[in-house]
C-alpha cells in the first residue's frame, strides 16, 4: 500500500493513470480524498512493482510513501467479541476456528474505524 | 415424563468422580448421535456459557465504618458515584455509571475490574452528620481485601436470546448495540445462541431461584428472573462474591457513544434429569429464532426489518433488500466456550455440586412499557411555515424575516417540496459580504427536517446534535407543512 502526497501544483494531473499506463502496473485505489489545492490518495499496487511505481510517481511531483503501520490488536486486553468485524471495509477481522477474532493486518488500509469501536480499546493504529 | 436420575444421585457420581459431564456444543452431538432418551441415559449434567455486556451488573459493598463514623450520603470510587440510598456505609455501584472525571472511558465496569485485579480505589464520601454519624468527609484507599462484602448482585444478566440491531438512517449511530452504520451498513447481535444458559432449559425446569452457577469465576446463584424477563427472552438475576471472582471473567468495557459497561462471565450447569431436558440442552442455532430491529428509527418500538435465527447471524452474513450485509458479534463466543469447558472441569473434579432450584422462574411475562403521559409529537407544537421560492431576493427574504417576526424560511420548488431553507443569520452574512442575489446562492441545501408524528423529544435531539434552532416539518414525499423551533419545544419540555 502507498500513501500519495498531491500539492496545488500536481493534484491537476491525471498523475494514477499515467503512472498505471508507464509501468504497466494495475492499481486499486483503496481511499481518496482530493481537493482543489491538495490530496491524499492510498493506493494498492503488487509487490514486486511497488518501487517502480513509487519512483514513477516521484517524477510526476507527487510525494510517495510505502504503507507500513497497519492495524495492532492486543490481545491481552481483546475478549473476542467481534464488535470490530462488520465495521470494518476492508475485512481485515474475522472468527477464526477456535472462535478467537483474529486480524488480518495486511489487508488494512488505516481508516481507523475500529478503534473507535473496540469496547476493550484493544486496537491501535502505530504513528 | 419418566425421571432417570435425581440431582442428588448427580451429585453423589460428582463426588465419586463418575459424573458424565458435557458442554452444550458436545450435547448437540451426543442428542443427534443417540437420540435424547439415550443421552438422558449417558449424560449427566450439560454446561453451558455465556460471556457478554451486561449493563445491569453492580456491586453492593459495606465499607466499614470510620472513626468519627459517617453516614455515607455520596459516595464515590475513582469518582464513579455509587448509590447510597440504604444504610450508613453501605452502597451499589453499577457497571454504567461514569467517572464525573473521566466521562466515557471508565465507569463503573472499570472500577469492579481494577478491584477484582487487586488494584487499590480512591474512596471518597459526603455527608451532611448526625449525632450518631457525626464526620461529613472522608478520603481513603481501598482494595478489595478492605471492605467487609463486596457481593455482585446483578438484575438482569444472560439474556436467553437478544434482538439484533441494524441501522436504516443516514447518519453513524452509537448504541448499546455498538456502532451502527449507516444505510443498513452492518448489523449487531448479542448472545450466544445454542451455548446460552437459558436457552438450553427453556422451560426454567432446572434453572430457578438457588441454582448454584459460575458467575465472574466463582461459585454464586440465581436469586430469581432477571429485570424484563419475558420468555423467550428470558434473563436471570444472579448474586455471587466479588472478593472470588477474577478478572479473566469481568472485564470493564465502553460501548463508544454510549456509555461503560461490564463484560461478566456466567456458566450454568443442566442436570440431565429426563430424556426432555436431554432433548432441550440438544437445541441448535438454526432453531433459535430473533429478530433485526431498526435503530434508525429513535422509538420505543422499533420496526422489525427481518426475522433471523443465530445460525445465520453467526454465520457473518445476513441479507437485508437483497444486499449482503456484514455481522458482528457483540458477545464472546471464544470465551463463552472457555466458560463451558471451565465448569466442566470443576464438576469433573468434584469442586462445583448442583443444586435444585427452590422456586422457579415465571414462564410466561409480559414486558409492559413505561407507564408516562401521552407522548406529545411534533405536529402538535409546529408553527405555520412561511415558505419562499429559490428565485426571492435576498432583499424580499429579509422583507419576510422581519414582517413575520421569523427566523427561518424554507425553500420550496413549484410544488412545495422542500429545497433549502434560509434563516435569519443567512441573510445578514449574505447583506455583510455583498451577496444581494437571489436566496438560491446561499441558502442551505441539506436540510434537517422533522416529521408531523416525530414525538418531540427526537426532533430536540435533531436540533441538539446539528446546533439548529429550526426543523422544517414535511410529509412523506417532503411537502412543508409547518416549521418546529426550538422556542417551542423549551417551553413543552421544561414545563
Amino acid at each position: 500500500m502507498i500513501l500519495l502526497k498531491y500539492d496545488s501544483r500536481s493534484v491537476r494531473e491525471p498523475i494514477i493513470a499515467k503512472t498505471a499506463i508507464e509501468t504497466e502496473t494495475l492499481l486499486n485505489i483503496i481511499k481518496a480524498s482530493v481537493g482543489a489545492r491538495q490530496g491524499e490518495i492510498i493506493i494498492e499496487v503488487e509487490d514486486a512493482k511497488a518501487d517502480e511505481v513509487m519512483e514513477k510517481l516521484r517524477a510526476f511531483g507527487v510525494e510517495a510513501v510505502k504503507i507500513e503501520g497497519r492495524i495492532e490488536k492486543d490481545d491481552e486486553l481483546c475478549v473476542h467479541c467481534g464488535a470490530c468485524i462488520s465495521i470494518c471495509p476492508v475485512e481485515v477481522f474475522s472468527v477464526a476456528d477456535d472462535k478467537k477474532v483474529v486480524a488480518d493486518s495486511q489487508k488494512c488500509i488505516r481508516c481507523g474505524v475500529c478503534v473507535t469501536v473496540c469496547p476493550l480499546s484493544a486496537l491501535s493504529l502505530p504513528e | 415424563m419418566k425421571t432417570v436420575k435425581t440431582v442428588d444421585e448427580i451429585n453423589q457420581k460428582i463426588k465419586e468422580g463418575s459424573a458424565n459431564v458435557v458442554t452444550a456444543l458436545e450435547m448437540k452431538d451426543v442428542v443427534a448421535e443417540l437420540g435424547a432418551e439415550k443421552a438422558a441415559e449417558e449424560v449427566d449434567v450439560v454446561t453451558t456459557g455465556t460471556f457478554g455486556a451486561m449493563c445491569s451488573s453492580g456491586v453492593f459493598f459495606n465499607f466499614g465504618h470510620s472513626d468519627p463514623p459517617i453516614k455515607m450520603q455520596r459516595v464515590w470510587l475513582n469518582d464513579v458515584e455509587a448509590y447510597t440510598g440504604v444504610a450508613a456505609v453501605d452502597a451499589y455501584l453499577g457497571v454504567t455509571q461514569l467517572s464525573e472525571t473521566r466521562g466515557m472511558e471508565y465507569g463503573g465496569g472499570h472500577v469492579i475490574e481494577d478491584l477484582v485485579r487487586g488494584r487499590e480505589v480512591e474512596l471518597r464520601a459526603t455527608a451532611y452528620g448526625t449525632d450518631c454519624y457525626p464526620r461529613k468527609e472522608i478520603v481513603t484507599e481501598i482494595g478489595l481485601e478492605d471492605v467487609n462484602q463486596a457481593v455482585m448482585v446483578n438484575p438482569r444478566n444472560a439474556y436467553q436470546r437478544y434482538r439484533a440491531a441494524t441501522n436504516s438512517s443516514d447518519r453513524v449511530l452509537r448504541t448499546y448495540m455498538g456502532t451502527l452504520l449507516p444505510n443498513f451498513g452492518n448489523v449487531t447481535f448479542a448472545g450466544v445462541g445454542e451455548l446460552s444458559p437459558l436457552n438450553n432449559d427453556p422451560e426454567y425446569r432446572t434453572i430457578g431461584v438457588g441454582t448454584r452457577i459460575f458467575l465472574g469465576g466463582a461459585k454464586g446463584y440465581v436469586i430469581g428472573e432477571g429485570t424484563q424477563h419475558a420468555p423467550p427472552f428470558g434473563t436471570l438475576m444472579v448474586k455471587g462474591n466479588l472478593k472470588e471472582m477474577s478478572a479473566e471473567w469481568l472485564r470493564g468495557a465502553t460501548f463508544p457513544g454510549y456509555g461503560t459497561t461490564l463484560f461478566v462471565g456466567i456458566g450454568i450447569p443442566i442436570p440431565i434429569l429426563d430424556a426432555k431436558i436431554a432433548e432441550a440442552t440438544g437445541i441448535t442455532d438454526d432453531k433459535i429464532e430473533t429478530s433485526i430491529i431498526d435503530f434508525g428509527v429513535p422509538r420505543r418500538d422499533r420496526p422489525v426489518v427481518k426475522k433471523v435465527t443465530y445460525a445465520e447471524l453467526k454465520s457473518g452474513k445476513v441479507e437485508i433488500n437483497g444486499e449482503e450485509v456484514r455481522v458482528s458479534p457483540l458477545s464472546s463466543y471464544y470465551h463463552s466456550i472457555k466458560i463451558a469447558e471451565e465448569l466442566k472441569k470443576m464438576i469433573e473434579k468434584a469442586e462445583f455440586f448442583l443444586s435444585m432450584p427452590v422456586e422457579r422462574i415465571p414462564q410466561k411475562e409480559v414486558f409492559k412499557p413505561l407507564r408516562h403521559k401521552e407522548v406529545k409529537v411534533v405536529k402538535s407544537v409546529m408553527e405555520k411555515a412561511i415558505a419562499i421560492r429559490e428565485t426571492t431576493s435576498v432583499q424580499d427574504a429579509s422583507q419576510i424575516i422581519i414582517t413575520n417576526n421569523v427566523n427561518h424560511l424554507p425553500v420550496v420548488d413549484n410544488e412545495g417540496v422542500l429545497i433549502g431553507i434560509v434563516t435569519s443569520w443567512d441573510i445578514a452574512k449574505a447583506v455583510a459580504t455583498g451577496k444581494t442575489g437571489s436566496v438560491s446562492e446561499i441558502m442551505t441545501r441539506k436540510v434537517i427536517t422533522a416529521l408531523p408524528d416525530e414525538p418531540i423529544e427526537v426532533a430536540a435531539r435533531k436540533m441538539e446534535q446539528h446546533s439548529i434552532s429550526a426543523l422544517p416539518v414535511v410529509d412523506t414525499k417532503r411537502h412543508v407543512i409547518g416549521l418546529v423551533t426550538s422556542e417551542d419545544l423549551s417551553k413543552l419540555l421544561v414545563g
